[in-house]
């Protein structure tokens, strides 16, 4: 076969001593990200979906405007609507934020990766960090186009919004956050499940489940516990009009609540990740 | 250096481990050798930093693992072999392994090499078979080039040529001064490779010793005689103060008297032998005799087959 020397003198002397870098750990985990086509297959489905339905729903409204009373017309919004698709977009994400961290222990790469860096919840905030920026970046782009396609059918009835209108630019940004972060809540779902389809079904249960089930309960709880339930509290900030009856929190509110759902799945990830045997 | 002190460690009920302590030297060969679900596996993935002990510590190099920044340089590790994304290349499994140690690309390419993938190095890892799998762990494991390996297993799968390949190289590895511990079932092979034993049973240890010892240890050497007429020569070989046992193939199993003795005993008699030789304790009858009371998972045939074809 090959020869049996192990060393062949080039690489390691000099950089034995680089101490660990987190830089280091982002690249390795952009490596992993990268190298599978599931990530690649996510990103495609949840922006081509954001960016098709925003056709489908645009021309739909367009064509039954003139049968739309003049009332829902007046709190008609059109940034919102040319956004609806990141309602689906939200679950290819929350999948791969899922898959992040769950293919991990399917493969079982999950003990190469902590035998090569022990320092478990720096592999995990490495990992947070690089899928939030590709999200975040690709969602974006998604977005606008959506935003701009969807304007531009509305404009065929003098409905279009422009992205200089009062809280049109906060919605675009909202909503792209709004996708990150939920993806974010399902890589710390992922981690504390480590099951695919677990992950998965927990993330689906908080985001569309659980606000059915808040819904049903007597009429002051219901919106009092429901406005700060995960995806009623994150969505506020993705539409321009409010609607809702003075129910939900105010936008940033709500985002932040948002943020803190996702904040305390990946810290209670980070601390079972350290004390459970990988 | 592996050191092992005081480990236990429990899953729910089962206790894996025991209050496990022995030491791995540099330099050489060390086999962990133990019966299905003796703990080796587990303890492999204590030193690696992988699950906790309940009690007691492994150190490498005199330190945790855990406390170890780009372990990739002090210890290798194959561990399961299959532990790669199906999806991803050869490449890109080491790549992200090397990055996050800071090792330069260009040693991804060297340890492909060095286990003979570097031609399906961009394929998809899951197309690969048992022994490529194997191949592609080994080389994970030396791709910091450290000082001290673990390989639990690494055989396993692999064809005869491929076996070759690991035992010279584990050999090789060795007298560079490293670190060689490798957990195997195949006793013939460990015999050709290890230079020392840990030998471990439900968890504790039965023995830490230089092979040879391990296998004197064992009190099975006998003289194993062939002769048509098989009842004349047991009776005299009685009254010389032989204990004689006949085995089914029709030969006899002799202690308390060496081959010269058993020989000039026929001849002085005008017996014909067609067979006379000393069976030597192997590794695999030390192994057997010393674990014997330990073995788990034992099914009713297994030792007597054993026994018999000795
Ligand atoms: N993750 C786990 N959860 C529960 N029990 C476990 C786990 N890992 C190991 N065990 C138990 O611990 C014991 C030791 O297992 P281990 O895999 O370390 O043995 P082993 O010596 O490697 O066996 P083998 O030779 O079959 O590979 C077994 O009883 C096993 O069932
Ligand atoms: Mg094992």
């Amino acid at each position: 076969m090959t020869t049996t020397t192990i060393t062949s003198n080039s690489s390691n002397t000099d950089s034995k001593q680089a101490s660990s870098a987190f830089p280091d750990l982002l690249r390795s985990e952009w490596t992993k990200f990268r190298s599978v086509k599931s990530s690649l297959w996510s990103l495609i489905v949840a922006n081509g979906i954001t960016i098709v339905l925003s056709v489908v729903i645009c021309q739909a409204i367009v064509s039954r405007w003139n049968q739309r009373p003049l009332a829902e017309r007046l709190i008609f919004d059109p940034t919102a609507r040319s956004l609806t698709g990141i309602f689906l977009a939200q679950l290819a994400i929350g999948v791969l934020g899922v898959l992040v961290i769950t293919s991990e222990y399917s493969s079982g790469t999950i003990r190469a990766t902590f035998t090569a860096r022990p320092q478990r919840n720096l592999v995990l905030a490495a990992k947070a960090i690089v899928f939030a920026v590709v999200t975040f970046i690709t969602c974006l782009i998604a977005i606008l186009i959506a935003f701009a396609v969807g304007q531009a059918i509305f404009t065929q009835v003098g409905a279009g919004a422009s992205i200089t209108s009062p809280g049109v630019l906060r919605s675009i940004i909202g909503s792209t956050l709004y996708l990150t972060v939920g993806g974010l809540l399902a890589l710390g779902l992922g981690t504390l499940v480590r099951h695919t389809a677990g992950g998965i079904t927990c993330f689906v249960g908080m985001i569309l489940v659980l606000p059915g089930i808040v819904n049903a309960l007597p009429s002051p709880w219901s919106y009092d516990i429901g406005k700060f339930l995960p995806s009623e509290a994150g969505l506020v900030v993705t539409s321009v009009v409010r609607d809702g009856a003075g129910h939900l929190l105010g936008p940033w509110t709500g985002f932040l609540v948002f943020c803190a759902w996702a904040a305390v799945a990946l810290v209670l990830a980070g601390w079972t990740l350290h004390r459970r045997d990988a | 250096m592996i050191d092992v002190s005081n480990l236990s460690k429990s899953f729910g009920n089962t206790k894996a481990i025991d209050g496990l302590s022995f030491q791995v030297q540099p330099g050489q060969i060390t086999g962990f050798l133990g019966p299905n679900g003796s703990g080796k596996s587990t303890t492999m993935r204590i030193i690696m930093g992988l699950d906790w002990p309940d009690a007691g510590q492994a150190l490498i190099n005199g330190r945790p693992f855990a406390k170890l920044t780009n372990p990739l340089y002090e210890v290798g590790a194959l561990l399961d072999a299959r532990a790669f994304h199906g999806g991803r290349s050869a490449y890109n499994h080491l790549l992200y392994l090397a990055q996050s140690n800071h090792i330069p690309p260009k040693r991804v390419d060297e340890v492909l090499e060095l286990v003979g993938l570097s031609s399906v190095a961009r394929k998809k890892a899951g197309t690969f078979s048992m022994g490529m799998g194997q191949r592609l762990g080994i080389a994970s494991a030396l791709l910091g080039d450290p000082g001290i390996l673990l390989f639990d297993e690494p055989v396993n799968g692999l064809d005869p040529e491929g076996i070759l390949w690991v035992r010279n190289f584990l050999k090789s590895l060795a007298s560079q001064g490293r670190t060689v511990l490798v957990s195997s079932h195949l006793m013939s092979e460990m015999a050709l490779t290890a230079d020392s034993v840990v030998v471990i049973g439900r968890g504790r240890l039965i023995d830490s010793a230089p092979i040879d010892q391990f296998i004197g240890r064992s009190t099975q050497s006998f003289v194993i005689v062939k002769t048509p007429d098989s009842s004349s020569l047991q009776d005299i070989l009685r009254q010389n103060g032989a204990s004689v046992k006949a085995r089914d193939d029709g030969s006899l199993e002799v202690t308390n008297m060496n081959c010269p003795q058993v020989g000039e005993l026929a001849a002085s008699n005008s017996l014909v032998l067609h067979e006379l030789y000393l069976h030597e304790p192997s590794l695999e009858s030390a192994y057997m005799e010393l674990t014997q009371e330990d073995v788990e998972f034992q099914s009713v045939i297994s030792t007597q087959a054993v026994h018999a074809s000795n």
